[in-house]
């Protein structure tokens, strides 16, 4: 039944292929359902290549499927092929069964848009690349999909391309993932380098040939690539510009699957990156940095998506900070709870913007839990799951991090209780603003008019936020911290083996954690509750500072961005044309005055020399036709 | 020199477009259409052939086939000398599949006759070029283009034509004078040497110079390839005659003549210089990397499509450059590879413009606003192309960058870090030059723009299939090459006593041995 494997990926691109080629003539809204049936044909596919999996022992759980060798030039062979272990297995359940729900969700959402048909195209490539990305067998195919998700999302950010904005955003985010990308390739060239090869088991079993100094460097560079793909500091800031696309793309790509590939990344590399301590290091303080920094941020943005966006960019904080304590295991919990409960809160959020009208701002939304029964029942379990609250997945994923991070560093601990504090108290924040207080969206703003009353999500939407409110409540409990009943645990063991702090951590520690961890959730509900459930206008929680996002992108416009624009102008205009260009005009009329004398034979038409030429050669060859004929 | 077949099909590929072209220019009363149709009838059996070659073509030899060697001008020891190998049969079809688009999709309403027999003698000239194992033959071939080139530029160009013209032609007109000087300096020194006058490349390369002489003569040789691909700084009249020249010269400029440069630094200067290539790779490489990163700077101050597209070729052939003079197997190959690559990607690049300046009379990208709504057909394919060039995965212009870049990193690592900040920079000027162009509201101006026809497609088509196919499969070029790079690469490595890194050719087999030398 693993044979099956390769209908994973095969799926999504039939669909792609299909819907590109005939898409627009099938229309709104069976090319939807096209879409969303071949990715749920990749998840049939890969629940047979799972039960497959499961059949096998423990320790023979992996298997390569080799399709054709793509570049083979010396001693640098890439073939495509597919890699099935517990880790990549996984990662294909939960992509390919969050990415049907949401295909689901959108044939509602996209309704009536005038590129309905393209839209699933992008998606479908998207979820093809995306495999592609999590089934390589070697660096450079993984590459490949990374890339693929990459343009991907610059096509659906950039959707609505009729405005600038959305235009620019799209570019940001490519943009912003090809400065990671130096990363991946430098760190690509350097392992081939020194190992011969990129293919996963290869490296792997050669890894003394990388060496510690050589290994902090490979890693370093990998990082930077997950960087811009997992939005972390210094890279982070394209995500919260990448909501202007359809909601459904935020939650699948920029939430649930995408965003979270760096993670993936390190995670497939471990072997590497235990080869350096350092690089942990590095990796541990980058990722609770941008959790933390992350977390500030969304307390006091104004935008539904930014809120959400930015809490993304503070939860892959968390799973990075756990990779850099070596909690390989943790991060992938994280990753797939999360995947749940921050897409049922996008396609949550997606509801609420579709039932009113395309409304985002907080402080125009508000009571909405009579209008939108559905949506409010569902968001419900997001909100708990994320914000940490016992026995939701939140709790378990989360807590599971956190303590492995306080086996590692305590002050690590520290800084990522506090960034769950945060996380409680703005996402209750979102919660309050938008289904509790006043309807403000009865009262006309400055800028637009007063909306009509909202109106509930069709059935295709409702059920993809009831299913994934089931599942945020419930997948904590695929690993509670208790022998016996750590499942996922067990069955990634095989490929991170040996790697888990939390092992060593007695179990009353994991107690006391566990209850500090629901405590330290409660009181951030708390607080939310107390400030912002009656009224919405509390400035003075809000700081500017904040709600500028650290003045992030003004930095970067200052540093790089305009001395940027002004190298480019200065070298084309100063550099190009007057020195370059410059001094072979130079000669040029150096040569005409000078040649004056001349002028009888030299008539300076070019068109003389290039008759001339033609002559000549023309003499040439009649000279060697007459040898070829006589000889 | 293994395997040469009786029927001298790389005779037929020169001389059956010269001969069309001699037909065309003389059918002075013919209608438009019929010499469009012949025009590219002819230029589609030359395809037919160049494939034949490459059906026939023996994979996994290094050396040249389909050798045909004929006397001349015996008393100057000039000889009749082609043949191909893996390093040059990719690019004599990339000629034969680009001139039938250029004769198909960027046609021309002034004097068609004229054009189109320019376009044939051109092919012929460029076919010529990179079949030649004679140094003559390859000089007199290599001269032949810029006949046609001034003339299409001068005769079809826009506004700026003239002073485009003239500066390309002069500039490359000096440089193939050193060119012509060089050879002959090495004919007579071999001569000097074993008393025998030959231009046949096989025999010079046995040719011993002292060091100055051959780092002279590689100066030489250099001064005209340089000129001609073009490498930094000698670049400067490539956006004048890029932009100047009509869709079709554009094309076959950027795509075709560009790659006789660099082709020639690998057939002429590696080959015949090895010990001064060596040498001089460092100035060389740096020169590269400067193009790579400069070519993108300016690139992304351009407004002007076509300028934009000249300056993005300058760091494309920057990357040829840095590939071939790290002379290591993935490096090399993936010059040779991006040559091909390039040539398509370029001439799909030049020939939307072409489409879109038919639209809206400009490529300033000032006036093109929203073109994705009124024509989402023409937006897709010039996105697919703008990716390749880009360098996605999945897609032609990757394989090669990835190839030189990894091979530059082995032996050269600071200049490939340098170079692979050039990815970044292509990313931003094209994706800005897309937004400008294609994304936004259109105005009531950009609104009527047509989008692709039918029969545009289909000149397209073959383009897009081959930047896909060869992204995802690029094995079949790939084994062909690799064979004569690698001969390539072992001769330098004779002459010079060096070898490149062993991982380069054995993969984990020799970084294993490598690691234990080291100990």
């Amino acid at each position: 039944m693993v044979h099956a494997a390769f209908l994973m990926p095969l799926f999504p691109l039939v669909g792609f292929a299909v819907l590109l080629t005939l898409g627009r003539r099938i229309g709104d809204p069976w090319a939807g359902w096209i879409g969303t049936a071949a990715i749920a044909g990749a998840f049939v596919a890969a629940c047979v290549t799972f039960a497959g999996l499961v059949g096998e022992p423990a320790s023979t759980r992996e298997f390569t499927q080799t399709f054709f060798t793509w570049i083979p030039v010396g001693g640098l062979q890439v073939k495509a092929a597919l890699y099935i272990d517990p880790l990549s297995m996984t990662m294909c359940l939960f992509i390919t069964g969050v990415s049907m729900l949401i295909h689901l969700y959108s044939i509602g959402y996209m309704k009536g848009d005038r590129d309905y048909s393209k839209f699933f195209v992008y998606l479908n490539l998207f979820v093809f690349s995306m495999l592609v990305l999590v089934l390589a067998n070697n660096l450079l195919v993984t590459f490949v999909g990374w890339e693929g998700v990459g343009v991907c999302s610059y096509w659906l950010i950039s959707y609505w391309f009729q405005s600038e904005s959305n235009a620019s955003a799209g570019k940001k985010a490519f943009i912003y993932n090809r400065i990671g990308d130096v990363g991946f390739l430098l760190a690509m060239f350097l392992i081939f380098s020194k190992a011969g090869s990129l293919d996963y088991s290869v490296i792997f079993a050669h890894k003394d040939l990388i060496g510690g100094g050589v290994a902090t460097a490979a890693v370093l560079l990998l990082f930077l690539g997950a960087c811009g793909k997992s939005a972390q500091i210094p890279l982070f800031n394209w995500l919260p510009d990448a909501m202007a696309g359809p909601t459904p793309v935020s939650a699948l790509i920029h939430a649930a699957t995408m965003v979270t590939a760096g993670v993936y990344l390190l995670c497939r590399v471990s072997p590497i990156l235990q080869l350096s301590p350092d690089a942990d290091w590095v990796i541990a303080i980058v990722g609770v940095s941008t959790a933390f920094v992350a977390m500030t941020i969304a307390t006091s943005q104004q935008d539904i998506k930014k809120v959400l966006a930015f809490s993304t960019v503070s939860q892959i904080g968390y799973m990075i900070l756990a990779v850099g304590c070596g909690a390989y295991t943790a991060a992938i919990f994280l990753m797939v709870c999360h995947a749940f409960y921050k897409g049922l809160l996008f396609l949550g959020a997606g509801s609420v913007i579709h039932g009113t009208e395309d409304e985002q701002d907080l402080k125009r939304l508000g009571a909405l839990r009579k209008v939108l029964p559905w949506t409010f029942g569902t968001f419900i379990f997001g909100w708990l799951a994320i914000s940490g609250i016992p026995p939701f997945s939140g709790f378990w994923s989360k807590g599971d991090v956190l303590d492995n991070v306080f086996a590692k560093s305590p002050v690590l601990w520290a800084i990522g209780l506090v960034t769950a504090l945060g996380t409680a108290y703005y996402m209750t924040r979102l919660f309050y603003l938008t289904f509790y207080g006043k309807a403000r969206w009865r009262e006309p703003a400055p800028d637009r008019p007063a909306h009509h009353t909202p109106h509930e999500s069709p059935w295709v939407m409702r059920i993809p936020l009831i299913v994934l409110a089931v599942l945020a409540s419930v997948a904590g409990f695929i690993d509670l911290p208790v022998g016996g009943l750590d499942f996922f645990n067990t069955w990634l063991d095989p490929v991170f083996a040996g790697s888990l702090y939390n092992d060593h951590e007695h179990s009353l520690t994991v107690w006391a954690l566990s209850v500090t961890d629901a405590a330290v959730a409660v009181l951030g509900l708390f607080i939310a509750w107390r400030i912002w459930r009656v009224r919405a206008d509390r400035p003075e929680f809000e700081p500017r500072f904040l709600q500028r996002v650290w003045y992030w992108d003004d930095a970067y416009d200052a540093i790089f961005g305009r001395p940027g624009e002004a190298l480019a102008r200065f070298s084309a205009t100063v550099i190009e044309g007057r020195i370059i260009d410059g001094a072979v005009n130079g000669v040029g009329s150096l040569v005409r005055v000078t040649s004056t004398k001349a002028r009888r034979f030299q008539t300076g038409y070019v068109r003389n020399y290039a008759l001339a030429i033609a002559l000549g050669l023309a003499l040439i060859i009649a000279f060697m036709v007459s040898r070829v004929w006589w000889s | 020199m293994s395997h040469s077949p009786g029927f001298p099909y790389l005779t037929v590929l020169v001389l059956l477009p010269a001969a069309g072209a001699l037909v065309v220019a003389l059918m002075a009363k013919a209608p438009r259409k019929a010499l469009e149709v012949l025009g590219v009838a002819i230029s589609l059996a030359t395809l037919g052939f160049a494939i034949g070659v490459a059906v026939l073509f023996h994979t996994h030899t290094g050396g040249f086939q389909f050798v045909s060697n004929h006397d001349w001008a015996q008393a100057l020891g000039i000889h009749w000398f082609v043949g191909v190998d893996g390093i040059s049969l990719f690019l004599v079809l990339l000629s034969t599949v680009l001139f039938p688009i250029v004769l198909a999709g960027a046609r021309t309403k002034n004097d068609p006759r004229s054009f189109i027999a320019w376009m044939l003698l051109l092919e012929a000239a460029c076919i010529g070029s990179f079949i030649s194992l004679d140094l003559i033959l390859f000089f007199f071939f290599f001269e032949l283009t810029l006949v046609p080139s001034y003339f299409i530029i001068s005769g079809w160009g826009y506004a700026g034509r003239a002073y485009a013209a003239i500066k390309f032609f002069v500039y490359t007109f000096l440089g193939s004078a050193f060119l012509l000087v060089g050879i002959l300096a090495v004919a007579f020194i071999h001569q000097h040497q074993t008393g025998v006058l030959t231009f046949s490349l096989p025999a010079l390369e046995h040719t011993h110079f002292s060091g100055t002489t051959e780092v002279l003569l590689f100066c030489a040789f250099t001064a005209a390839f340089a000129v001609k691909a073009p490498l930094f700084p000698f670049h400067t009249w490539s956006p004048d005659a890029y932009s100047q020249a009509p869709t079709g010269g554009s094309m076959i400029l950027a795509g075709v003549l560009a790659k006789i440069g660099t082709y020639g630094i690998i057939r002429f200067d590696l080959n015949l210089f090895p010990q001064a290539s060596k040498d001089l790779a460092p100035v060389l490489l740096t020169l590269a990397v400067i193009g790579i990163l400069y070519g993108a700077i300016v690139a992304c101050a351009q407004r002007d499509m076509k300028r934009l597209i000249a300056y993005s070729s300058l760091a494309q052939i920057g990357f040829i450059a840095l590939g071939t003079f790290a002379f290591t197997t993935q490096g090399l190959t993936g010059g040779v590879l991006l040559m091909v690559n390039h040539g398509l990607i370029t001439a799909a690049i030049f020939l939307l413009i072409g489409w879109i300046y038919e639209r809206r009379r400009t490529w300033q990208l000032s006036e093109l606003r929203g073109l994705q709504t009124p024509a989402p057909v023409m937006a897709a394919v010039f996105t697919v192309v703008m990716m390749a060039s880009i360098g996605l995965p999945g897609l032609n212009g990757f394989v090669s960058e990835f190839l030189i870049l990894s091979g530059t990193f082995l032996v050269h690592r600071w200049w490939a870090v340098a170079a692979t900040f050039g990815v970044v920079l292509a990313a931003l000027y094209l994706l800005w030059a897309y937004q400008q162009g294609f994304h936004g509201t259109v105005d009531p101006v950009n609104a009527k723009t047509r989008d692709l026809d039918w029969t545009e497609r289909l000149v397209i088509a073959p383009l897009i299939i081959l930047i896909v196919f060869l992204g995802v499969y690029p094995k079949p070029v790939l084994d062909r090459i690799t064979p004569s790079v690698n001969q390539l690469v072992a001769r330098v490595e004779v002459s010079t006593h060096t070898h490149q890194p062993l991982v380069a050719r054995y993969g984990t087999a020799g970084a294993e041995i490598a690691a234990k030398g080291q100990r």
